[in-house]
């Protein structure tokens, strides 16, 4: 039984010195990755699901309209509303909006303004095809349709 | 003059990791990775008010019709459809019909790869579908009262289709030309490749005027 008598001398202890510099590491890493919201969302979000997505190249040049049933819909009814920024807009004005959002550009890239429409998936086409023809009217033809990714069989 | 038994001027760094997995925690809880993806639409031109609205000069064989009403449901070339992922299949078939080509219709057939024309010869060639994919338009209208994800869906699934041809012809499945990037050069001749003579042509239809 000597074989399990015998004792080691090496020290059991793991070095924890450079535990600092690996959770800063992590610590940075998602610093550097992180989005902090802008806008509060006031309106549901589920987006649809779809399998064909392309990415958004710059983001400088999107901007969000968000399209659902408001989240507090005892103040605000049940009927899809569209959000721009933080505050409920009508459709009549998101011409407006848009304006403001090229004047937020140089000069050169406002006719590649990208609008990225986040539309709930309970919506219905009505409200949609309003603001796709606001959207003409204003000239910011590129749109987006967020959504999420499906795996595709 | 300096004095002796100084007190170590040595911050205790032991809790260093302690603050750091808090700061930590606290970005990890906050983060949320952006998912700026989706179908990307290009809308058409304000029509100009002194203009009559264009006549359909195409003919009727080489366009595609979807219809959805405001019940969800699909009517595909004049027939009711249940299945909307059946639309990937037909529409692939009707762009690549190549039913009389065109000089340019001729010469698109010549680039495809053999698999593809063996695909023409098996489904295509049908004297009512479209002519050549130069022509072939895909043209969707949905009701006011459709829901979004029903026109998502078509959408994607018109998409599918035209990812499929794009990616067969340069040998790719669809998901792999979706993921070709445009600003490596050699990438960019692929896709060019692929989208040459073969427009993305989905034609989303006005959507009727509400009635007072």
């Amino acid at each position: 039984m000597a074989k399990f008598g015998k004792k080691s001398n090496t020290s059991q202890d793991i070095p924890t010195a450079a535990l600092p510099d690996i959770i800063f590491m992590l610590l940075f890493f998602f610093m550097v990755t992180t989005v902090l919201r802008e806008t509060d969302i006031l309106v549901k979000q589920k987006l649809p699901k779809a399998a064909q997505l392309s990415k958004l190249e710059r983001k400088s040049l999107v901007s969000y309209i968000y399209i659902g049933e408001p989240k507090q819909s005892n103040l605000f009814g049940k009927e899809p509303k569209i959000q721009v920024n933080d505050v409920f807009v009508e459709v009549d004005e998101i011409i407006q909006f848009v304006n403001q959002e090229k004047d937020k550009l140089n000069e050169a890239e406002r006719d590649q303004i990208t609008m990225s429409l986040k539309v709930d998936v309970e919506s219905k086409m009505g409200i949609v095809s309003d603001v796709q023809q606001e959207l003409r009217d204003a000239n910011a033809r590129k749109i987006l349709y967020s959504s999420v990714q499906s795996i595709d069989i | 003059m300096a004095r002796k038994n100084r007190p170590t001027a040595e911050i205790p760094n032991g809790s260093m990791a302690d603050i750091a997995f808090l700061l930590l925690i606290f970005f990890l809880v906050t983060t949320t990775i952006a998912n700026d993806k989706g179908i990307a639409m290009l809308l058409p031109p304000k029509p100009d008010p002194n203009q009559p609205p264009p006549e359909v000069t195409e003919n009727a064989r080489n366009i595609f019709k979807i219809l959805a009403n405001s019940q969800d449901k699909l009517l595909v070339e004049d027939e009711p459809l249940m299945d909307v992922f059946q639309l990937r299949e037909m529409v692939k078939s009707f762009i690549l019909n190549f039913g009389s080509p065109g000089e340019e219709g001729v010469a698109i057939y010549n680039t495809l790869p053999a698999s593809m024309k063996s695909y023409i010869s098996l489904n295509g060639r049908r004297p009512d579908s479209s002519d050549d994919p130069n022509t072939a338009i895909v043209s969707f209208k949905a009701d006011r009262g459709t829901s979004y994800e029903l026109y998502v869906q078509v959408l994607d699934q018109v998409n599918a289709a035209y990812n499929d041809v794009y990616g067969e012809r340069i040998g790719l499945s669809a998901n792999e030309f979706l993921q070709l990037d445009r600003d490596d050069p050699v990438q960019d001749k692929k896709y060019l490749a692929a989208r040459q003579g073969i427009p993305r042509a989905i034609s989303i239809a006005e959507p009727n005027k509400i009635v007072n």
